[in-house]
């Protein structure tokens, strides 16, 4: 077996992977009637989206509901993960790390549909609430909070618990350790997971299935709704804009990422370098 | 003074503790086991259209419970739901043996590559996660279409006259399976593998070991977890899968997660839909509560 097979392994293995995703883009400039016929270039399907207000409305619903549902889950997430890796005994703990766990087996028809029910029972008791983005964000929530929680707590378990220590042996309040030590180190942790769980809101089409109203359509159903009934150039569309939104977006964040390694790089020298003439000087 | 006893406790009580451990726990008691609860008393309740009877009865000074149980009953004599239980399993056990299959070599040689290469693959196995997964199904459905890309290629080449019927199919539906999960298969596969000790590997071929004698024997026990791993990561997810059977199934394609919705939106059978929502849980709780007891009898114990 040389490197061969394995070069051509992983090069179908991607080709398997983008293919279909290139066909998207390729099809979205396609101006032609049939939709997998190439029929010339053209740009006239993107004039199309930006006319088209149930799309417009639609991704600016799953904006705000993704961003409202990252931010609770990351914060949720983050209380379940401290409670998990710093208090090892407390009443329920069993109980409490099931269901923290238990949204990321149950599949989602499931969570969607019980959600629904209780809320249509809600509402028929109180009167309260009705289906919309309140629905919505919570069942993104639920879920968000257990991938926010997997998240944080494998950083929380690497992390050098002495350091915590040494803040408070030098008088911190339990708060403050958090704010000024604790934070700070999982920052990065939780960054990642607000993307996590904002991509995960944004791309949830199950349980908003369930949980949206009328009044209340997310990009995907109305995406859903148009795959089902057959091929869609606006679809195609759509795919490229997300594409390119996530390409650079991943690019910029590299890039981001590797410039905030080279300056703690640098701080590092530096603070080395001054230990090293504080050592030098005479006593 | 017993008010100052308690408000000295009340002082001392570890409120913070208290809030980091309880905000969570209620939103997921609230939003998540109560909802399940609601769904547990609708697939025993007696439905007058949208209308839920109660479930306990007064009268005559007698309490009366009623359960109406008919919603399972025909759950496991109706032959069309046992079918659907058994082709659900069917398609996610295929489909967590063919990423096996892909994914294992693939996370392998990924692993086996230039150490300054592996960032880059990584990065390209995973971003197609920051996509819509709706869009990439719904990117096959253009290309297995009847007048879709690779039937046109195929008429435009002369191989075939008539198209291939493929959208519809259980190929189709496989297809769109396997190449969501693959790369669920193949991330926790890499991190297995790309942190194996390989003086192990040179020391099993220092001993005379061929090289697939080496693979069989040191490197598919050593990465036992990742496979672990990637299969549960597949599987669990594959039986209550419903956007792919919607989009690239057919008919034939039975999948549990579709007849609960159609049942719920097309059929308005909440009891119903109900009864097998919760089936379903047991159906995947079952594996689960059976592989952790394995583990933990065979001493490793669970991962997380």
């Amino acid at each position: 077996m040389g490197s061969r097979v394995g070069k051509i392994w992983l090069g179908l293995g991607y080709l398997f992977l983008y293919l279909p995703i290139f066909t998207l883009i390729v099809f979205s400039f396609n101006d032609s009637k049939m939709v997998t016929l190439w029929g010339g270039f053209t740009f006239k399907w993107y004039g199309l989206i930006a006319k088209d207000t149930e799309v417009i409305d639609g991704l600016k619903l799953s904006l705000k509901v993704a961003v409202l549902s990252a931010t609770g889950s990351v914060f949720l997430g983050m209380l379940a993960a401290f409670a998990m890796v710093k208090y090892k005994r407390f009443f329920g703990r069993m109980t409490f790390s099931a269901h923290i766990n238990a949204p990321l087996v149950v599949p989602e028809v499931i969570t969607g549909l019980s959600l629904l029910l209780f809320f249509v029972m809600c509402e028929r008791l109180f009167g309260a609430p009705e289906r919309g983005l309140f629905t919505i964000w919570a069942g993104h929530t639920s879920i968000g909070l257990a991938y926010a929680a997997v998240v944080i707590q494998s950083r929380l378990m690497e992390m050098d618990k002495s350091l915590e220590e040494a803040a408070m042996d030098l008088g911190c309040r339990p708060f403050q350790v958090f704010t000024l030590v604790t934070f700070p180190m999982i920052a990065q942790s939780l960054a990642s997971a607000w993307l996590l769980t904002f991509t995960i809101s944004l791309d949830d089409v199950v349980s908003t299935a369930f949980l949206s109203g009328p009044g209340s359509t997310t990009l995907p159903i109305i995406i859903l709704s148009r795959a089902r009934l057959g091929l869609n150039p606006t679809i195609n569309v759509i795919a490229t804009i997300t594409v390119a939104v996530v390409a650079v977006g991943v690019l910029a964040g590299s890039l981001w990422m590797s410039s905030q390694e080279r300056k703690r790089a640098a701080e590092q020298a530096a603070a080395y370098r001054d230990g090293m003439k504080l050592d030098a000087v005479p006593a | 003074m017993k008010f100052q006893k308690f408000l000295q406790w009340f002082k001392a009580y570890n409120w913070g503790r208290f809030s980091v451990i309880s905000i969570p726990y209620l939103f997921l008691i609230l939003l998540f086991s109560i909802p399940f609860l609601v769904v547990l008393r609708l697939s025993v309740t007696e439905m007058d259209g949208v209308h839920i009877m109660d479930l306990t009865s007064y009268a005559d000074g007698m309490i009366t419970l009623k359960l109406k149980l008919s919603n399972y009953l025909f759950l496991v004599t109706d032959d069309l739901y046992v079918e659907t239980y058994i082709s659900s399993l069917k398609y996610a056990v295929i489909n967590t043996v063919i990423c096996m299959f892909i994914g294992y070599p693939f996370a392998y040689f990924m692993a086996r590559s230039p150490v300054s290469m592996r960032p880059a693959l990584l990065m390209l196995v995973s971003l197609p996660f920051w996509t819509s997964y709706l869009l990439r199904v719904y990117a096959w459905k253009g290309l297995l279409d009847d007048n879709g890309v690779f039937n046109n290629i195929l008429i435009g080449l002369h191989l075939i006259d008539e198209p291939i019927k493929m959208m519809h199919t259980s190929f189709s539906m496989m297809l769109g399976m396997v190449y969501t999960y693959l790369p669920f298969m193949i991330l926790p596969l890499y991190a297995n593998l790309a942190k194996m000790d390989l003086r192990l590997l040179e020391a099993a071929k220092d001993l005379g070991a061929t090289p697939f004698l080496t693979f069989w024997l040191i490197t598919v026990p050593l990465s036992k977890n990742g496979i672990i791993a990637g299969a549960m990561l597949v599987f669990i997810p594959s039986v209550g899968e419903y956007v792919i059977p919607e989009l690239l199934g057919g008919p034939s394609t039975l999948m549990i997660g579709r007849v609960l919705w159609d049942e719920f939106f097309s059929n308005n059978d909440w009891a119903m839909a109900s009864a097998v929502a919760v089936s379903m849980v047991l159906l995947i709780l079952l594996p689960l509560v059976i592989f952790n007891k394995y583990q933990a009898e065979s001493g490793t114990g669970p991962r997380a």
